[in-house]
């Protein structure tokens, strides 16, 4: 089972038009919400009218930030500093907004239609202020501050230090340094944010569905805000969440706001994100200015890396997580005895950010894997063999890089095999014979490159997650994972796992997700984490239940000391297959039993395992990729000829599902090298809030990929498995980057700028930088 | 036809004939076509994605060609002749492009795969899909975010000659 190619389960569902994603459940008498939200960058409230607004026929509530105080908390840093300068994320605006999109009131109607009449009909008093769209206006001397009251606009300011940095950079014989600037996306899941909420006056329970990546996280919070038990808050992720991608793994205003008023009204409410709001009010990611150097010897053999960058956290720090990765991912799959990394995380008044797939690891990988190929081009020397003579060696793990990882733990990369990677890639690329090839068609004007960029991914993050294994009233195996899916195939992997872990055929065994009503603990999908946690829980639970359903047979068949097998439903044993109890008889006797029967001797009734699987560090999955690219010089376009990725996720579980993660992975990629751009004007007014101006790379844009896997297995879990989900976007902006300023290469040209949209090519043409 | 009683917006009545079957309801004038399929006929497989007309998720043959019914209003469509994705299985019996999506890992989320999935059954309709290229194009109205397309890209072709 581990490391078979099966075809989901989920599939006929969502290709018949059936899937349940949250908007499509049936909920009777639901009233729907929509949200008026900040116009303004920043700005002070000095007012709110809502009569009109409630005067409209088919409005049920309006409820603004005054109106919710009783919950009023702030919404804590997902992933705090002691030094971080936090100011309060409120569910919904009280006396100032911070960014365009901030939720400032909301309306409940008896139809989305009349709620959006309604948030029209608000009247809001603003007196405008002015705002920070850059991390460079943050950090300008004199600079407004993006709150009012606030120290200055740096939420914080960290420094990672291995070695010497400064002496070794200080005498060594070559330094080069640069500056590369990476733009804000997003995560864009075609389904956007979603809730609904439903009390329930004769439980006391207050029922939410969200399409959330982190339904305990999310449960918790509100059990937080509400000052509620948590087991009378059931949250629920659809078993259809449309895409996730990081920003669905945060918590936010409306998640809070919309079970409140369900709760005030004492009626159902739901609120479906629109693509409009999505631009404006779903956290997003990337923007980050680095500014690096690299020493190095003769041989380019690295001396010391000094990485000091700008993050921008948006209007409110929602959680550090992307730029703490950003500071330990630089270094790479590379020996570098000096580091030094630098960050100030700065507040703007824009849309705040957060994870978005690659996670703060795309920026870093653009950092050190640019400055790779300047080493090369400084020493004449090939870009692949400068990358080989440093890369960390197959013998040297456990390798401690000298830094923290976002876990809190001493960076330790676990296994791997990045000269495998490397040499795999660049025979398939046919590299050498592209290198002579660039040659030969340069004498004809043309501009062919070739990029490679290598990459180390911290997954597979603690702190655990959970999984209950069941034999239910039908004889089958019922699996409850914490964690929730938004199309990774859950329902199919975690058979799977739980197949192989009882020797049991995966048609008697079902999986179930995301609902903190079957299990109380869980973290959340986010970090390429789950295979690596609830894979392992999923493994240790089938295993517990396997062994129990076994000792039940025994006492049951009454034999013991023997081996037991599953024969399709069958409890047996392998010379004797006539001797045999069904699963279905199994759960008679020890979980169904007779009302006042006294229960056979031996047997322990109740069978239903549970683990959490807590590992010790991060995993460290890793991969190359290459291309090769054409570039014309009059018009600027970019065409990829050939892409090669070399990924190592240790054990893959199931290659058709890792394969999808990973090529899905790479078109995200190719958006954030490419195409998807946020912009903002100098007021901090988003200027992209469609797809008409915002572009998401269509099948006519992602181009084919050759793709091989290395098999590290990580010592840090049962299965060997790390995470999957990234590894196709982190590297791709560097691999393309470093593609084309190769194939600029006889101008001189510099592309320190991402996206690499053809303006920019041309801008670096025309002026030898961008 | 009576204004809504609580809104007491106007109101008109529309006839479709849906996968097959005459169905009716009621609308506002500014009702899209998207949301009378999804609520006032409960055919929730229709997704809406960005209600711009650009990500086609909520594609849909109407009178024989692929339409965003985001930016089709219901009222505008009364008499026509409208396939959902809820209509291309026979039964339970997945048709050849949703065998090759499923076969090919075309399925991540599935919030986008309807739509696909009737931008590719009308343009399987118009000729074959010989060669990737003319995959790509077939495939490059609509946007998926999990998949990479190439599962696609292989399905379209598979399915094509499969039928055609």
């Amino acid at each position: 089972m581990i490391g078979a190619r099966i075809e989901r389960r989920e599939d006929h569902r969502l290709l018949t038009g059936q899937g349940k994603f949250l908007d499509d459940l049936d909920m009777p008498g639901v009233f729907e919400a929509a949200f008026l939200r900040s116009p303004h960058g920043h700005a002070r409230i000095l007012g709110i009218d809502v009569n009109a607004a409630l005067d409209l026929p088919g409005v049920i509530g309006v409820f603004t930030g005054e109106d919710i105080r009783p919950m009023m908390k702030p919404l804590p840093a997902k992933v705090a500093h002691p030094d971080l300068q936090e100011i309060p994320r409120l569910p919904m605006a009280l006396d100032a907004v911070h960014h365009a999109g901030e939720p400032v009131a909301v309306v409940v109607a008896i139809s989305r239609y009349v709620a959006e009449d309604a948030v029209d009909l608000i009247d809001v008093d603003y007196e405008v202020l002015p705002a920070i769209s850059s991390t460079a206006a943050a950090l300008a001397p004199g600079a407004p501050l993006a709150h009012e009251g606030a120290r200055d606009n740096i939420a914080v300011h960290v420094v990672q230090r291995a070695g010497d940095p400064d002496a070794a950079i200080a005498s060594a014989p070559h330094v080069l340094s640069e500056t590369f600037r990476v733009t804000r996306g997003g995560g864009h899941s075609m389904e956007c944010r979603a809730v609904a909420a439903r009390f329930d006056t004769a439980t006391g329970q207050l029922v939410v569905w969200d399409s959330t990546q982190a339904p305990h996280y999310a449960r918790n919070a509100l059990a937080n805000l509400y000052d509620m038990p948590e087991d009378d808050i059931r949250l629920i992720a659809p078993a259809d969440v449309g895409g996730g991608f990081g920003p669905k793994a945060q918590f936010y205003g409306e998640e809070a706001v919309v079970p409140w008023v369900a709760m005030q009204l004492g009626q159902p409410v739901k609120w479906i994100e629109d693509r409009q709001e999505n631009f404006v009010a779903a956290m997003m990611e990337r923007t980050q200015v680095h500014r690096v150097q690299v020493a190095f010897d003769d041989d380019g053999m690295l001396l010391a890396l000094k990485d000091v960058f700008e993050h921008d956290q948006g209007a409110y720090v929602a959680g550090l997580q992307v730029p703490m990765i950003t500071l330990s991912t630089v270094p790479g799959q590379y020996k570098i005895p000096n580091i030094h990394t630098e960050l100030y995380s700065c507040y703007t008044n824009m849309v705040p950010t957060s994870s978005v797939r690659g996670a703060g690891r795309p920026q870093a990988v653009v950092a050190m894997e640019r400055m790779m190929d300047r080493i090369a081009e400084y020493l004449g020397t090939d870009p692949a063999e400068v990358r080989r003579r440093n890369l960390i060696q197959p013998d040297e793990f456990p390798y401690k890089t000298g830094l923290l990882f976002r876990d809190g733990s001493p960076q330790s990369y676990d296994s791997g095999d990045y000269p495998e990677l490397l040499r795999g890639v660049l025979e398939r690329a046919g590299y050498d014979a592209w290198r002579t090839r660039q040659e030969q068609v340069r004498a004809q004007g043309r501009l062919i490159g070739i990029g490679i960029a290598c990459y180390v991914e911290g997954c597979g993050l603690g702190p655990y997650e959970g999984a209950k294994a069941r034999l239910t009233n039908r004889g089958e195996v019922l699996v409850t994972l914490a964690a929730a899916p938004q199309g990774q195939g859950y329902e199919t992997v975690y058979a799977q796992i739980a197949s192989a872990a009882m020797g049991l055929d995966m048609r008697y065994i079902r999986v179930v997700t995301g609902d903190t009503g079957r299990i109380p603990f869980g973290q959340g999908t986010f970090a390429s984490r789950i295979t690596a946690t609830a894979g392992p829980a999923v493994l240790q639970a089938c295993r517990a239940l396997r062994d129990r359903i076994f000792h039940t047979a025994a006492i049951m068949l009454k034999i013991e000391g023997e081996n037991f097998i599953f024969r399709g439903d069958r409890v047996t044993v392998p010379h004797d297959e006539s001797v045999a109890v069904t699963l279905q008889q199994v759960t008679q006797v020890a979980n169904v039993g007779k009302h006042g029967i006294t229960l056979l001797r031996g047997v322990q009734p109740g069978l239903e395992t549970s683990s959490y699987f807590a590992p010790e560090q991060a995993a460290y999955a890793s991969g190359t990729h290459a291309a090769v690219v054409e570039v014309d010089p009059e018009t600027g376009r970019i065409e990829i000829l050939k892409y090669v990725i070399g990924h190592d996720c240790g054990t893959v579980i199931n290659p058709l599902l890792v394969d999808g993660q990973v090529l899905g992975g790479f078109a995200a990629g190719i958006g954030n090298a490419m195409y998807e751009e946020q912009f903002y004007d100098d007021a901090a007014q988003p200027l992209t809030t469609s797809y008409l101006d915002f572009s998401l790379p269509s099948s006519a844009e992602v181009p084919p990929v050759e793709l091989f896997h290395v098999q590290s297995p990580s010592p840090l879990n049962p299965l060997g498995a790390k995470g999957a989900g990234e590894g196709g976007t982190i590297p791709a902006p560097a691999a393309i980057a470093n593609a084309v300023e190769d194939a600029l290469r006889p101008f001189g040209a510099r592309i320190n700028e991402l996206p690499v949209t053809p303006s920019r090519v041309i801008d670096a043409i025309e002026g030898g930088g961008s | 036809m009576e204004p809504d009683p609580v809104t007491r917006r106007a109101t008109h009545v529309v006839h479709l004939t849906v996968n097959g079957e005459d169905r009716g309801g009621v609308a506002e004038a500014r009702t899209s076509l998207a949301d009378f399929l999804r609520r006032e006929l409960g055919l929730t497989g229709t997704h809406l994605g960005c209600e711009q007309g650009v990500c086609g998720a909520c594609t849909i043959i109407v009178d024989g060609a692929a339409v965003r019914s985001c930016l089709m209003l219901a009222a505008a469509a009364s008499g026509a002749v409208v396939e959902t994705v809820e209509g291309l299985a026979d039964g339970g019996e997945l048709s050849p492009l949703q065998r090759a999506f499923r076969r090919h890992h075309a399925v991540q989320c599935g919030f986008c795969t309807s739509g696909f999935l009737m931008s590719i059954t009308a343009a399987l309709r118009d000729g074959p899909v010989e060669t990737e290229d003319q995959a790509r194009d077939v495939l490059s109205g609509n946007i998926c975010r999990c998949t990479g397309y190439a599962g696609m890209v292989k399905a379209v072709l598979e399915a094509s000659a499969e039928t055609s």
